[in-house]
């Protein structure tokens, strides 16, 4: 296998962006890369959408991004693993240009998921659970949430202060962050006031709906260092499955998906968790960053929530979590997601990240998850 | 909205709780499956669930996603059957503010939903607070 580096990143402001169409944000995206890049060449494309057909009524996307981007006759694969359908991208891409076959590979992600009601919205979410035997009962991705947070309230005594403190940072994190959907501050008031959407959960522990996506161009390694920009190496890549019905996994305070993805990525690369810098991580609600940092090994099981409080994952905290702003403050155009985690991983490794620059950033993990845990994609990042 | 069949052949797990239990290693799954994940085997009988366990977790759903709008603050959970292994579904017949982890459940045939005014009307299993016990 080749070594493979990231030589170009595209993002793009996101929000409801009524005025634009899923093929108008997706090329955006790209071209945006592209012009990172100071590249315009693709030989293959990936693009990672969860349910453009239920959102937007658009499937066939894959060729159709490539046609607008005036790429027309390039190879073009769409993947989906619901809300990891981002990082599955840019697995996808980095495997095409590994094996050789082709050099420059664009890995896109998107979600439009405004062109639909929120009734709608919901139920699109939720085709990523288990139709028969979870959505059937009127479940909701909330509620999948809520109940893993209850189980884990009880089990290691997380208060809901510490639930809405992450919000509270990834906010504060957001807030210096242009391309952000909600580009502000909360206080721990303010989301523990915040309307109830299933118990526990409140609306400010919800990562919200939005429309938007996220690019990144790939290329061997060698070819890499030939350009300007500084290149950071993908090293390690760990992609696992499990059961999607949250009632058929081993725990319900622990995410085996995530462990399993990143103990693949981590031997890839010949790291442990403690060689990592920082983290994107896939907190679509507050309870899921609590959980993924311990089923990642940073913190043991049950002390992720007083390790938040105690401001461990902050900017300048020991390992900084979401330096983005996470799903919560980005926003979380589902397919685009593990795209963008990449984006400012890489933004941060070239320490072009201004305000929220995180310090000797030096190894970068993101991790990316479908659902309530039946997939996760971990990725190592490196400059090299 | 979906053909009858597919509501229609998962009638026997829906109104009767059937699962398929492991002939080699006595694994239960609930739905059954062709091939046992723990053992590999690839023989199973068909059992009937007993339906009674302990509340594992819970939720009180207040937004709901389409169809299920008018049912708003429902209880959705996960029940640890006596039998070992997980279940989830509604919590009705109760109030949702009151319940716990660990409350005793017992399981009741009721409807769970139905497609528009002229769609099918599906039933199941609803999970209830065993107050006896």
């Amino acid at each position: 296998m080749r070594d493979v580096a990231i030589i170009g990143i595209g993002l793009m402001k996101w929000g409801e962006l009524w005025e634009k169409s899923i093929r108008d944000i997706a090329v955006e995206a790209a071209l945006n890369c592209l012009d990172d890049a100071g590249v315009d060449r693709v030989d293959a494309m990936t693009i990672g959408t969860m349910s453009s057909g239920l959102f937007t009524g658009q499937e066939h996307l894959s060729s159709v991004v490539a046609d607008y981007l005036g790429k027309k006759f390039i190879p073009a694969t769409r993947v989906e693993s619901a809300c990891a359908s981002g990082g599955l991208a840019v697995r996808t891409a980095f495997l095409e240009v590994a094996s050789g076959m082709s050099d420059y590979v664009l890995a896109v992600g998107v979600e439009k998921m405004t062109d639909v009601s929120g009734e709608e919205a919901t139920y699109a979410l939720a085709t990523a659970a288990d139709q028969e035997y979870e959505a059937f009962h009127g479940v909701t991705f909330p509620g999948l949430y809520a109940m893993m947070a209850r189980a884990h309230m009880e089990k290691y005594g997380t208060t809901r202060e510490q639930l809405a403190e992450v919000a509270v940072k990834n906010h504060r994190n957001g807030s210096l962050n242009p391309n952000a959907q909600f580009p502000f501050k909360v206080t721990r008031e303010q989301v523990m006031a915040s309307t109830m959407v299933a118990d526990p959960l409140r609306l400010l522990d919800c990562s919200p709906i939005t429309d938007g996506a996220a690019a990144v161009l790939l290329a061997p390694a060698d070819e890499a260092r030939k350009l300007d920009k500084t290149p950071v190496v993908i090293t390690g890549v760990g992609h696992a499955t499990d059961s999607i019905s949250l009632c058929g996994r081993s725990s319900l305070t622990r995410l085996d998906v995530v462990a399993k993805a990143a103990e693949a990525a981590l031997k890839m690369a010949g790291k442990t968790i403690k060689d990592v810098s920082f983290a994107e991580v896939h907190d679509c609600f507050t309870i899921a960053e609590l959980i993924v940092m311990e089923s990642l090994g940073i913190v043991p099981e049950g002390q992720a929530g007083p390790a938040v409080l105690d401001g461990m994952t902050a900017l300048d905290g020991s390992f900084p979590i979401n330096p983005s702003g996470g799903l919560k403050s980005k926003g979380h155009p589902v397919g685009a997601t593990g795209v963008a985690q990449i984006c400012e991983a890489v933004t941060q490794l070239r320490g072009e990240a201004g305000e929220r620059q995180i310090k000797d950033a030096k190894v970068a993990l993101t991790q990316n998850m479908g659902g309530s845990g039946g997939s996760s994609v971990v990725h190592i990042l490196e400059v090299r | 909205m979906m053909q009858v069949a597919r509501h229609w052949r998962e009638i026997p797990r829906r109104y009767r709780m059937e699962a398929g239990k492991c002939k080699k290693c006595g694994k239960i799954f609930f739905p059954g499956r062709l091939v046992c994940s723990q053992c590999g085997s690839r023989e199973f009988e068909t059992i009937r669930l007993s339906g009674k366990g302990t509340l594992a977790t819970f939720t009180i759903t207040r937004v709901a996603p389409a169809g299920f709008g008018d049912q708003v603050p429902y209880a959705v959970g996960i029940v640890e059957l006596d039998e070992g292994i997980r279940v989830m579904g509604q919590i009705t017949d109760c109030n949702p503010e009151l319940l716990k982890i660990g409350d005793r459940m017992i399981t009741k045939f009721r409807r769970i939903n139905e497609e528009g005014k002229t769609g099918i009307i599906m039933y199941g299993y609803k999970f209830v607070p065993d107050e006896g016990v």
